[in-house]
């Protein structure tokens, strides 16, 4: 066990700088950089440009800046943002728990909904359920978010007037019911495609439980049938669905470009996305090392809990 | 849910008065425009910006959006107005040569401060709050994102707290414009802090009619009134700045009434007439200080002659492009010069769309038809590359569609754009494109002075400091630059810079093709809004914004 562990950091680390390395490079690579946006501010010289990209560190040599980068985050200093020089931290911090509500509730519906699906559909195999639930997940795979989006504010919002068109929270209230049902929408719309992930993965993990010998021996000891399916089946076709859950954990966190933009949503996806358009290279390489790292944590959550819960698996 | 209980007693309160009409009398009916001043603020406006506000210290490298924040909570020593009229905030006077805040010879500047002022903190406001933000700007560690006219500033002397002068190097008429846009900040705000990172940046504390409040990162500021605002305002309990980062989602805020005004990024022209039928907004058009030109490389063989430079503005077909791609919004332009500002010459030609005398006039300069068909002459053909930002549909429509123009005058223009970091980087500022397809402005603020953009010195391409892209050299302007920026007096520098819209029009180094405009849109009932072509944001008044 503690040898797997101290692989596995080996491996992590080794992974966190190539994923640092190669985000550096792309984002030094693209051309212009965090001042261009500037140029054609009207009384603006490329001398007080030149001034200002001295004075930040930007004309230094990429390998400089980068080892740079490298040693003030292994002593804990991310950097901070050319937009509002806030710590990086604690901008990332200041974005988390919308995001955490968010995809938090969506994804607690999709797994809900969809794993109720999932199973229906496999011991109802072929049945009108299956065949319907199939196409409508496949529908709802291919039907862009912010498409789904922007229509569900026009009819609910615009049309209807039942739900806000966007945004957290009233400013001024912010009370929990108020956040509530700013939230349905988003939540629902982004649950939407999750629900056919988690549909069609429980679909196939319980086909595969549901014709092994031992659900047909339990079923001839004359258990009742609601027992079988819930402790012999759908306890053993949610195995490999902790792998899948500890791979959700870095967009748990990471948040959804494009719903939280066409909701207005103040989450990590939008300051992404943001930091992106600003060129605010400190925020996007902190948020890039902060998905890495989730990744890396999920991945291993994973495999510790299946080794916990399978006695069949052993971890070296 | 505040916001949601106000907008019922508006209207409860326009069916107390009978009328919509009515309403708009309310003000003088209650009384308010008697006792203005002591109103005690009450209500909300959301504002929606499609950027988000980032620097809240005014004087750190910025965007248009934060001058949002920065013109609700800080003051300049005095602002200008839409007209292009100075009036004075912390200054009690505006300094002029009239009344001797200004020597003859532009060199002596004194200004004397109200002496009622207090900082939202409760400190005094003193003159060496001016000393200390005038350095600020030229200090060598500080990140200060302009320095221009400041830098000539020398001897700042604290006569008193509320008197304070110094000495300028050399004179510049555009200083009291700059001097317009300079929010003072606290001395005190920064002591003991390195300004770049003090705390002051992000919890900023000014003298403006309204203080800081919060930020939700991502989301909104929020502002609360300063009821010790010494001047006019502020009228609302509450001021929120909202981020909402998509143009269509921010149009459908503003029809579902979560935002009550619409400011920067503004309505898309697509959506102009549907806007127009909202019930309860009000949807206006004003000018912006940008105008769209196609800029030639002077250095260019092709674009030597001013007759090929001219034959290509008759093959510019305007209102085309105005209707088909802008549907109508912007109006076709002659000048660099905004049609609201005092200077602006509206005696220029008129361009006209005319493929003949297009044609007629590159025959008679000597450029002949060559067996494909594209002129020629010298060696010379007329064939260039058109350049602007990748990803702008409409730019990329506008360049087809005058591709199509000078095609049947026998001129080959490629199209060849890049995107936006990489136009706007070398490719525009050391002239390395032929062509390229804009919207400048060679502007600062409310000053007509163009030496930035018109003085032949002012080109990067041959080693200036400036931009002066199109390597454009005329004697005459440079003279007339040169004398109306010595000058301090607008009526006196009035005929300067007709001249120079003149020269400029004759000349043709751009051909200018519409003034840009923007749609704004807000809830009906408010008061206060006002156009400004002489600050970049709609906020530049908000502390006298107010429900009716």
């Amino acid at each position: 066990m503690a040898r797997f562990l101290i692989g596995r950091l080996w491996q992590s680390i080794v992974l966190l700088l190539l994923v640092s390395l190669i985000g550096f490079m792309v984002l030094n690579l693209a051309p212009g950089g965090p001042l261009s946006q500037f140029a054609l501010t009207p009384g603006m010289t490329k001398e007080a440009l030149d001034r200002i990209a001295e004075q930040m560190g930007l004309n230094r040599p990429l390998p400089v800046q980068y080892l740079d980068w490298l040693w003030k985050l292994v002593q804990g200093d991310w950097g901070r943002s050319f937009r509002d020089n806030r710590p990086v931290l604690e901008v990332i911090n200041s974005h988390l728990f919308a995001t955490l509500l968010l995809m938090g509730a969506s994804t607690f519906l999709s797994m809900l909904i969809g794993g109720w699906i999932g199973i229906r559909s496999a011991i109802r195999q072929g049945s009108a359920f299956d065949y319907a639930m199939t196409v409508a997940c496949f529908v709802a795979l291919s039907i862009p978010t912010f498409w789904v989006g922007l229509v569900a504010i026009f009819l609910f919002s615009l049309r209807l007037g039942w739900l806000p068109a966007g945004n957290m929270y009233t400013v001024g209230d912010g009370s929990f019911s108020d956040i509530l049902v700013h939230l349905v929408m988003p939540a629902c719309v982004l649950a939407l495609v999750n629900v056919a992930i988690w549909a069609r993965y429980m679909r196939t993990a319980t086909l595969e439980v549901i014709n092994q010998d031992f659900v047909r021996t339990a079923r001839a000891k004359g258990l009742p049938p609601r027992r079988v399916l819930m402790k012999h089946i759908v306890g053993n076709a949610l195995l490999p669905m902790i792998t899948l859950a500890g791979m959700q954990l870095p967009t748990l966190l990471g948040g959804a470009l494009v719903t939280e933009t066409v909701f207005t949503w103040p989450g990590m996806g939008r300051l992404f996305l943001d930091s992106l358009g600003y060129n605010d290279y400190p925020v996007v390489m902190g948020l890039l090392m902060f998905s890495a790292i989730l990744v890396l944590i999920g991945n291993l959550l994973a495999d510790l809990l299946v080794a916990f819960v399978d006695p069949r698996i052993r971890l070296e | 849910m505040s916001e949601r209980d106000f907008q019922f007693t508006r209207r409860q309160s326009l069916k107390f008065f009978g009328a919509a009409g009515l309403a708009a009398m309310a003000p003088s009916v209650l009384g308010m425009g008697a006792a203005r001043a002591q109103d005690t603020p009450k209500g909300q406006i959301v504002v929606g910006f499609s950027q988000e506000p980032t620097v809240f210290n005014p004087h750190l490298l910025h965007i248009e959006v934060d001058e949002g924040v920065h013109f609700a909570i800080f003051d300049p020593l005095f602002d200008v107005d839409a007209k292009g009229n100075f009036y004075p905030l912390l200054a009690k006077e505006v300094p002029t040569v009239e009344n001797g805040g200004v020597s003859a010879d532009g060199l002596t500047w004194k200004v004397t401060l109200r002496d009622d002022v207090t900082w939202h903190d409760g400190t005094p406001f003193t003159a060496e709050d001016v000393k200390f933000t005038l350095e600020l700007l030229v200090n060598p560690d500080f990140r200060s994102w302009r320095r221009t006219g400041h830098s000539l500033v020398r001897d700042i002397t604290v006569v008193s707290p509320t008197e304070i002068s110094w000495r300028m190097e050399s004179a510049f008429a555009p200083y009291t414009a700059i001097l317009a846009s300079t929010f003072i900040v606290p001395k005190h705000g920064f002591e003991g802090a390195d300004p770049n990172n003090a705390p002051f940046n992000n919890a900023p504390i000014g003298t403006g009619a309204y203080k800081w409040k919060q930020r939700v990162a991502g989301d909104h500021i929020e502002l609360e009134a300063n009821p010790g605002y010494f001047g006019d305002g502020p009228y609302l309990e509450r001021l929120v700045l909202k981020y909402i980062p998509d143009i269509t989602v921010l149009y459908t805020q503003l029809k579902t009434g979560d935002i009550d005004v619409l400011a920067l990024q503004w309505i898309s022209p697509d959506n102009y007439e549907e806007a127009k039928t909202l019930p309860d907004r009000v949807v206006e058009v004003f000018g912006a200080p940008f105008f769209e030109g196609l800029s030639f490389n002077l250095q260019r063989p092709q674009f030597k002659e001013r007759a090929v430079r001219e034959a290509l503005y008759y093959a510019v077909d305007k209102q085309t492009i105005i209707d088909a791609l802008y549907y109508g919004v912007p109006q076709a332009t002659e000048s660099y010069m905004p049609r609201e500002s005092y200077y602006y010459n509206a005696n220029l030609p008129v361009q006209e769309y005319n493929l003949d005398k297009a044609r007629a006039l590159l025959d008679e300069a000597g450029w002949k038809p060559g067996s494909d068909g594209i002129r020629e002459k010298d060696g010379v053909r007329l064939a260039f590359t058109c350049s602007t930002t990748s990803g702008n549909h409409l730019r990329e429509q506008a360049q087809q569609f005058l591709q199509q123009s000078f095609r049947e005058i026998g001129v080959d223009m490629q199209i060849g754009n890049l995107p936006p970091a990489v136009m706007w980087g070398d490719h525009w500022m050391l002239s390395q494109f032929d062509m390229a397809l804009a919207g400048l402005s060679c502007l600062t603020g409310p000053d007509p002075d163009t030496s930035d953009y018109f003085l032949s010195t002012s080109s990067p391409a041959k080693g200036g400091n400036g931009q002066n892209t199109w390597v454009y050299e005329n004697p005459e302007v440079d003279e007339l630059l040169k004398k109306g920026g010595a000058l301090v007096s607008p009526e006196e520098r009035l005929p300067i810079y007709q001249r120079i819209q003149e020269i400029m029009r004759h000349d043709l180094p751009f051909l200018p093709i519409f003034q840009y405009a923007n749609i704004r849109g807000y809830k009906t009932g408010i008061q206060g809004v006002e156009a400004n072509i002489n600050n970049r944001i709609d906020t530049w008044n908000v502390r006298s914004w107010r429900w009716a």
